[in-house]
């Protein structure tokens, strides 16, 4: 018997060069995972509302700041995102879209799709809104 | 959890520089892991220039020059040289395919990087160690499995039964899509892969089989069949242009389908 060799393992990460629907893949579960945090920010509004109008404010005053409006610009951009990478899921689970055009082109889709939304969203917001 | 890095004795240092062809006029740059058994030290990453002129176009007739020519102790599989046998499937220039049907020439900028399959134990050089593929593959029990008697002559099939095969049966077994898959990599020990579960889709489908039910028994697992997150790089990876991703999405479907 020959002593157990110590083998190493050959690089992954570190050499496969990155694809479309690889990236988007692991943007899909960060953009899942951030919508936990964003269902809490959700909950935390919905709670303050209930509460009075104190609490309400202290939440007003957090979502208006810079800080606050970049995260529920970034928890909007998530939620649709997700949406539509999740539909996208759901085509292919349902047998269709296996083509290379065609998983790259709903890859694409879902990608545009969101931050395109996530900009129309947040104009009508403004523009109904005013920023409030 | 997954272990995105490499573990310690993984990590590729350093490397040889060879001296370039004399007198050649046409040259490329080759990049080519290189792990020793004997050694006892870390992987690295050999430099070696091929004299383009005296020297086939496929990423192979690259290697076989270099064995030829400049390093004898290079070890890398190969066998048919015309993506028959899956005998020489390696990850170059960042993706995995096949080295005897991958043109040097299609490698854009800079130099031919040459790895070993992605996420595997490495047995020398370019050689992966493969077990865990081909047992896996074994696990889905691939051949007819019948309870009828045996015909005299033959186990019959419809044109249109026979049709339902293309793209499955024409997998040689190379391993390029399996060790492409993030997931794969993470849960090589419990996740199929997908090599193996086109596989278990191709007799899954084919009309000649009465285990259907038993193979898809053997696939309902959180982690066999559902591990695959649709990521795709396998089918972007096949050399022989097959599509396990949706094969993989059939078998998801079937699951289904018999629960209804």
């Amino acid at each position: 018997m020959t002593a157990r060799i110590e083998r190493p393992l050959s690089p992954h990460l570190q050499t496969y060069r990155w694809t479309l629907t690889m990236a988007l893949s692991i943007v899909h579960r960060a953009t899942g995972i951030a919508l936990y945090f964003g269902t809490l920010l959700l909950a935390w509004w919905l709670i303050a509302a209930a509460s009075g109008p104190t609490a309400y404010a202290h939440v007003q005053a957090f979502t208006g700041s810079i800080i606050g409006r970049l995260i529920v610009f970034g928890y909007t951009w998530s939620l649709l995102h997700h949406l539509l990478s999740g539909l996208r899921h759901f085509v292919w689970d349902l047998g269709y879209g296996f083509k290379q055009s065609e998983r790259e082109g709903l890859t694409w889709a879902a990608l545009i799709g969101g931050i395109s939304l996530t900009v129309l969203v947040w104009i009508v917001a403004y523009t109904i809104g005013g920023g409030r | 959890m997954a272990e995105f890095a490499l573990p310690k004795n993984s990590r590729i240092t350093g490397g040889k520089t060879w001296p370039k062809p004399a007198g050649a006029t046409q040259t490329r740059e080759f990049k080519v892991y290189r792990w020793n058994p004997d050694d006892g030290k870390n992987p690295s990453v050999d430099t070696y220039t091929i004299d383009t002129a005296e020297c086939g176009p496929m990423v192979l007739d690259g290697l076989i020059w270099i064995k030829n020519h400049i390093d004898p102790t290079l070890t890398f599989r190969r066998s048919c040289r015309e993506g028959v046998c899956g005998s020489c499937a390696m990850n170059i220039d960042g993706q995995n395919t096949l080295a005897c049907t991958k043109s040097m020439h299609d490698v854009k900028d800079g130099a031919v990087k040459v790895n070993p399959l992605p996420h595997q134990p490495v047995v020398k050089d370019l050689v992966p160690d493969l077990t865990n593929f081909y047992a896996q593959y074994a696990s889905i029990e691939p051949w007819l499995k019948t309870t009828t008697p045996t015909p005299q002559k033959e186990w019959k099939q419809s044109h249109e039964d026979r049709e339902k095969l293309d793209g499955l049966y024409e997998c040689i077994l190379c391993a390029c899509c399996s060790t492409s898959c993030p997931s794969y990599w993470w849960n090589s020990e419990r996740f199929l892969g997908p090599a193996a579960l086109l596989q278990a889709t191709r007799w899954v489908k084919d009309s000649r089989d009465e285990a259907t039910g038993e193979r898809l028994d053997n696939l309902e697992d959180p982690f066999r069949l559902y591990r695959c997150h649709t990521i795709m790089n396998c089918a972007k990876a096949c050399p022989k242009g097959l599509n396990p991703s949706e094969a993989i999405a059939e078998l998801k479907l079937k699951m289904v389908e018999r629960q209804i």
